[in-house]
């Protein structure tokens, strides 16, 4: 299943922010403003992108993706059951106890998350083990991984980007959820991390960058990267950390907070009235 | 034990890693740096297309390795106990004992016996981190015949392993035809008169001390706990009613190491009274491995000595 459509992958980004805003809502805990600003690029990468089949989770051939800002699980759990990988029903019970919906992702409780995490940094070294993994095994897998800019002040993240540009992994593609908030604030003043655009193309990526709420520019980007060959693609998405909901949008302090019913009626109205718009 | 005929374990682990290398394809070896110290440059000379030195980037090599496995590859990794277990413990915990995936650590230079080097680079706290670890499986050879067996066993566990290897050539105790299991430990004598738990380097300490006791008439018996985790219970208890005295001894801090182990079962099981010996709630120094053994009391005058007590 493989969805050209603009309007149609724009719908069902509207349709993974709704369930997230639920999952929040429901759970009374969780990360809205990291899932919001990554939910075009994972309805893009799940329903244009990814060669995969919910029914064969663990086929080997299937692209992996890695979630290295594991605690954006709202927006991978949406978009796993929006895909077909689980009913939308078990959304209801994340971060619930006997829930397999954990607070991070948990490869082993969660048919279709490729790797266990949630302590920042450490994804992007097991999307690279994987892309070496595929290479080694002639599986053809494209391997993606989601990475945050706030992560991306871990040290481990340069290791191995180092490690993906000496492997000539041209089956990696990082994307760089590029919202520019962390906990503390802004990116460029808690971290100080700044020209990150040269940064990666100086450990080597090809570096690609685009509006990350723009359906059509991610699907150039992602088959761009596809065509670079012997060098690894990082793709910079500028977004918006808590998109599609008016309240929550540039602020920091919707990082990891679950919205009152006052909030989230008004944020469900607001997503509802987008999708009725396309 | 012909303690004339030493071999490190690092030096064994490098070659039953080569070896291992032949019988299973989906072995991979992974090194930051010091394939030459660990010894997996004898399996890279062999299989340079399965081995990834990843550089000095240790959190980095874990996580690749966690990502290895899930593609049906056997990655065994190396490095120096002290940037395995130490700087790399979140990677190895939410990368690879969380998800369990089948990652072997094979961390060489543990203890105090590394030696010159000092403190930085001596290992004393890594049983204890990696055996509170859940998934974890934690093995600590002490000779060249059980870590040869060691490396193929772990190949058929399907979860994360611990191996702690050390530095210096160390006597060989066991014969070829020695039958080990993971989980159980090897006792060496009937001696009533005290059990010395060891593991390690320490084992063949204890050896020595065991046989230079009997002179003085006193039987002790040695136990090899080379299975910390799993530990044998049974024996630990056994051991407890059948002698007058428990010793542990290891290199590594009498903190949450083997001592530590053995007061867990026999507090629970059959409280006994337990005399720990190893590092003491302190950092190691530069020396030689043998001087420190002795500065430290943990080589065979120290038990002798002990058991005297």
């Amino acid at each position: 299943m493989k969805i050209t459509k603009v309007e149609a992958l724009e719908n069902i980004a509207n349709e993974i922010r709704i369930s997230i805003i639920e999952e929040v809502y429901n759970a009374q805990s969780g990360h809205p403003g990291g899932s919001l600003s990554c939910s075009d690029i994972l309805a893009v990468l799940y329903f244009n992108q990814m060669n995969i089949d919910p029914k064969r989770p663990d086929a080997k051939e299937r692209d992996r993706f890695v979630l290295s800002k594991g605690h954006c699980s709202p927006a991978l759990y949406a978009t796993l059951a929006e895909r077909g990988y689980f009913s939308k029903e078990l959304l209801k019970d994340f971060r619930k106890l006997e829930s397999n919906l954990q607070g991070h992702p948990d490869i082993n409780k969660v048919p279709g998350v490729d790797m266990t995490t949630g302590s920042l940094g450490q994804g992007l070294s097991a999307a690279v083990g994987m892309a070496i993994g595929s290479k080694m095994e002639s599986a053809g897998c494209r391997v993606y991984c989601l990475v945050g800019d706030g992560e991306i002040e871990e040290g481990q993240i340069w290791e191995a980007a180092m490690a993906a540009s000496k492997n000539k992994l041209d089956n990696l593609c990082v994307i760089l959820d590029h919202n520019g908030l962390q906990i503390d604030g802004k990116v460029e003043d808690v971290g100080g991390l700044t020209d990150i655009k040269e940064k990666f193309a100086s450990f080597g990526f090809n570096v690609i960058e685009v509006d990350g709420h723009n359906i059509e520019n991610l699907i150039y980007a992602f088959d761009s990267a596809k065509q670079k060959k012997e060098v690894p693609s990082v793709i910079i998405a500028n977004t918006i950390k808590g998109k599609g909901v008016s309240f929550m949008e540039n602020e920091a302090s919707w990082h990891g907070k679950a919205p009152n019913e006052e909030q989230y009626k008004q944020a469900i109205t607001e997503l509802k009235l987008k999708h009725f718009a396309n | 034990m012909n303690i004339e005929n030493k071999i490190a374990t690092r030096q064994s682990y490098g070659e039953a890693l080569a070896e291992l290398g032949e019988k299973k394809e989906n072995v991979i070896v992974l090194d930051a740096d010091l394939s030459s110290a660990t010894k997996t440059n004898i399996f890279a000379k062999k299989f340079p297309n399965r081995f990834i030195n990843v550089g000095i980037a240790e959190q980095n090599m874990m996580g690749i390795a966690a990502g290895l496995s899930t593609y049906g590859k056997i990655p065994y990794v190396s490095t120096f106990a002290v940037f395995a277990a130490g700087r790399a413990y979140d990677q190895i915990r939410t990368s690879i004992c969380y998800p369990n995936l089948n990652v072997k650590i094979c961390a060489t230079h543990a203890g105090i016996t590394v030696g010159e080097d000092g403190a930085t680079h001596q290992m004393l706290e890594d049983i204890s981190l990696m055996r509170t670890l859940p998934n974890m499986t934690v093995i600590s050879p002490s000779d060249d015949t059980q870590t040869k067996w060691v490396i193929e066993e772990i190949s058929k566990i399907k979860s994360p392993v611990y191996v702690r290897l050390a530095r210096p050539a160390t006597p060989v105790i066991y014969e070829e035809n020695q039958k080990f299991e993971i989980g159980k430990g090897i006792q060496h004598g009937n001696g009533t008169d005290a059990t010395i738990f060891a593991t390690g380097v320490t084992v063949s300490e204890a050896l020595k001390a065991q046989e230079e006791l009997k002179n003085k008439n006193i039987n002790v018996r040695v136990v090899d706990i080379f299975s910390i985790k799993p530990i044998d219970k049974e024996l630990i208890i056994k051991c407890a009613k059948e002698t007058k005295r428990i010793i542990t001894v290891e290199d590594h801090s009498i903190i949450g190491g083997l001592g530590s182990a053995i007061c867990e079962v026999l507090s629970e099981e059959y409280p006994t009274k337990v005399e720990r010996m190893g590092i003491k709630d302190t950092f190691g120094k530069s020396g030689k491995a043998d001087e420190l053994l002795k500065y430290f009391k943990i080589d065979k005058n120290a038990i002798v000595e002990r058991v005297l007590q």
